[in-house]
């Protein structure tokens, strides 16, 4: 077609190719792909190097480093430059984040490793270190935040630098912020998420055109929210004896706004673990609460959660996980330990809560 | 050039410490783009105020749903003016990545040259979900992204009520511990839905993961409603050599409390090596010349444990396959759910395999777009309905593996139960 009949046409529009996730294999390293499911074992020569063997006798190396997650474009580029001159123009990031630089050649670990370092790229969170904490968007892009999540994650990693490029805790340790109740973050040995304190304030001028009325009542976890005529207007009232602040209601009627500058606080949770290894996986449980938002830098959060690992770090054993650690000495030590108070919000009243009371004369004292 | 900066005391202090800082990222962005530098002030107004100031919308491509995250500002002055002009508009494109996240820089940098055309020059790897997280273009901007990108051969990930974009572990690309292809099943099952994924009309969003082994690394057991997780059947493998080497490095006393003692079912004892029973289900891995670990695979719940302690003095059997649960979930609006077993095994090392795996999910999927209330996931509908229901409609038998005991109250109507028995043992007859 030339360049006059396409002008002349009528606009067409573009059908996408739905081809789905593509494959990976045009991606692998080399001797990834080489030795596809035909690895035999690992080990770590130092922080944030994996050693890897097949079976057929190749090695491979791969450096991990730590990013910022959200990216600028030239962030990328420098590290594409890296990676084509070292890795063979192959990376692959980890699910915290972290990217990964694969080498054949042992003499290219070392000037890889200066190079990134070189570059602000913190090298480690490999085996018994704090790795990357897994986060959200916050009040950069998400539309219902009660904060920011690549702010604290950078405030907190800034805090927690040194452990990444160490394996000195007892097990690894993963981490994830999250900036409202829903917890994108995820499940982790430590969590940082938003606790709001306050009913949400509605706007009753705009509830009857912007929500759906009844998905809003059948949103709340508690039947706190019906149906009200207010100052002559269709709108929604809630019943404030009955709401636990989870801010549901928010995302589907943003007139009822949840976030509140004072009363939006940070809660910490510990325990939470996805590997099957020793015991099951385990949800993580709320054990500090009331912390202020404190933008730029969340300095009362980070004390408390430095304090947490810093007593984890001294007292569990090899291996034991923030949970398995809780396990061993048991939540009234946990407390004791950290200097926590244990408050009564903290002893659980949601469906399926009474398998989360002790029922059994089994105290350690 | 761009225009002028807008002051950013509180975004200045995130540019302190050693971190990357993905502040120092976005003003090398606002150098160049006006775009960015109202994006960086509606930010430092959000930390000011403590309040966020972006609205959804609707925003896509031609001829899909879903999969562009739509972001009008909200920060507004009193003629309902957007106060960051150039930013009012800041949308995402979530793109699908491929299995493990592995890329090649050629694919990074056009990744890099489309977003500097068309977009903010903000992108995340990776997304809680697993995308590639195209951070920042308007709406006219959003079909010419997308076009280039899907021209490269990536196509959108899912959002609202569909099938979501999934993630797999780095698995047996670079990991001994996988147990199946964990790329193989992560496309086979996503292609399956692509309609499920463009097309958001299910009553809730529903995610899959895939691990190759019990480790979990991509969470799937919390976070998704199809957890597909790499296990074996047969005895634990031993590789003596190895098992010398790690127990000369160190010692007996990490064996005993590092190993032995935090085995969860109590299967691993350490033998004399003639001491060592000589069961079919017996594993045996040297320690030195008198003495050896000895694994009862009949007794081991495949924790992954000791092998990631051992790493290949120990590793997964030959008779692989995995584990499928399903249900996990956060925690709206029952409290987080973790998956529960509903396939105890799988084998995925053939087509075959692989397609009774799509089988399921597209079986599970047809019961959930039917059954679930809206806004409704998976395992708040199984909770619902009870998971006998679920497992009927499904065509599965029970299995004592999918609970962590029988059940603890005399509440149930039984006089179905000799007809259970009979079908139970007309099935054992038969096998």
């Amino acid at each position: 077609m030339n360049q006059a009949v396409q002008t002349a046409a009528p606009a067409q529009k573009r059908k996408p190719k739905e081809t789905g996730v593509p494959d990976n294999k045009q991606y692998l390293h080399p001797v990834l792909a080489k030795n596809y499911g035909n690895w035999k074992y690992h080990d770590r020569p130092r922080p944030g190097v994996l050693h890897h063997v097949s079976y057929g006798g190749d090695e491979v190396w791969s450096v991990r480093a730590g990013t910022q997650r959200q990216m600028d474009i030239y962030t990328i580029r420098k590290l594409c430059d890296i990676a084509d001159q070292y890795a063979e123009s192959r990376v692959r990031f980890t699910i915290r984040s972290n990217i990964e630089f694969m080498v054949t050649d042992e003499k290219k670990v070392a000037p890889l490793i200066a190079e990134l370092e070189k570059n602000g790229f913190p090298v480690g969170g490999t085996g018994n270190s704090i790795s990357m904490i897994a986060h959200t968007q916050g009040w950069l892009h998400c539309d219902i935040p009660g904060t920011d999540a690549s702010g604290v994650v950078k405030a907190l990693m800034d805090e927690l630098y040194d452990e990444f490029k160490r394996e000195e805790m007892p097990n690894r340790v993963h981490l994830s912020t999250s900036c409202c109740e829903i917890n994108c973050g995820g499940q982790a040995d430590l969590a940082i998420i938003v606790q709001h304190t306050k009913p949400p304030v509605i706007n009753h001028d705009l509830v009857a055109n912007v929500c759906e009325r009844p998905t809003v009542v059948a949103r709340c976890p508690v039947a706190a929210i019906r149906p009200a005529m207010v100052n002559g207007k269709p709108s929604l009232e809630i019943d404030e004896s009955k709401c636990m602040c989870c801010g549901a209601c928010y995302p589907p009627c943003p007139p009822m706004q949840i976030n509140d500058p004072e009363n939006s606080k940070l809660a910490i949770w510990v325990g939470g673990k996805n590997s099957n290894a020793r015991g099951k996986p385990t949800f993580m449980k709320m054990v500090a609460s009331g912390l202020p938002n404190n933008a730029p830098r969340w300095p009362e959060v980070a004390e408390v959660v430095k304090n947490i690992l810093m007593v984890y770090k001294a007292d569990a054993r090899p291996w034991e996980r923030l949970a398995d650690w809780i396990d061993r000495i048991g939540w009234p030590r946990f407390f004791e330990k950290t200097g926590l108070p244990f408050t009564k919000y903290l002893i659980d009243d949601w469906s399926g809560s009474r398998a989360n009371l002790n029922a059994s004369a089994h105290i350690r004292f | 050039m761009a225009k002028k900066m807008h002051d950013t005391p509180n975004l200045d202090e995130l540019e302190k410490g050693p971190w990357p800082s993905f502040v120092t990222g976005l003003k090398e962005l606002a150098k160049e783009k006006d775009y960015m530098v109202d994006l960086l002030g509606q930010l430092e107004t959000s930390y000011k105020t403590k309040k966020g100031y972006w609205k959804g919308g609707t925003v896509g491509v031609y001829g899909y749903g879903g999969g562009v995250i739509p972001r009008f500002t909200e920060l507004k002055d009193e003629n309902g003016e957007p106060i960051y002009k150039d930013a009012a508009e800041f949308h995402t494109l979530r793109i699908m990545p491929p299995p493990g996240m592995h890329y090649d820089t050629d694919t990074l940098r056009k990744f890099c040259d489309i977003w500097d055309k068309y977009g903010s020059g903000l992108i995340a790897f990776h997304g809680q979900s697993g995308d590639i997280m195209f951070q920042g273009a308007t709406t006219e901007n959003v079909q010419h992204a997308f076009d280039e990108f899907n021209e490269m051969g990536f196509d959108l990930g899912g959002a609202g009520p569909a099938v979501r974009t999934s993630m797999s572990c780095v698995g047996a690309a670079r990991c001994e511990q996988s147990c199946y292809d964990e790329a193989k099943a992560h496309r086979a099952v996503l292609n399956t839905f692509l309609d499920d994924i463009h097309r958001p009309s299910l009553p809730y969003k529903f995610k899959f993961k895939f691990s190759g082994c019990p480790n979990d690394c991509m969470n799937s057991i919390q976070r998704s409603d199809m957890s597909v997780i790499g296990t074996w059947r047969d005895n634990m493998r031993t590789d003596d050599a190895l098992g010398k080497k790690w127990f000369a490095k160190h010692g007996m006393n990490e064996l005993v409390n590092d190993v032995v003692a935090r085995c969860p079912t109590k299967a691993i004892q350490i033998k004399d090596i003639g001491a060592v029973r000589k069961d079919a289900h017996i594993s045996a891995v040297a320690l030195n010349d008198t003495q050896a670990l000895e694994v009862d695979n009949k007794d081991c719940v495949r924790c992954m444990h000791c092998i990631n302690v051992m790493t290949g003095a120990l590793s997964p059997g030959n008779d692989k396959g995995a584990t499928v649960l399903v249900g996990g979930k956060s925690h709206l609006k029952i409290g987080g759910l973790m998956g529960t077993v509903i396939l105890p095994f799988i084998k995925l090392d053939t087509d075959e395999g692989v397609e009774k795996l799509v089988d399921f999910a597209q079986r599970t999927i047809d019961f959930f777009a039917e059954n679930a209330l809206e806004h409704e996931r998976t395992g708040e509908m199984i909770e619902r309905i009870g998971l006998a229901n679920f497992l009927d409609a499904m065509e599965i038998d029970v299995d004592p593996a999918m609970v962590n005991s029988p059940r603890m109250n005399p509440y149930v109507r039984t006089d179905g139960w000799d007809d259970e028995v009979a079908k139970i043992n007309a099935k054992k007859q038969a096998a």
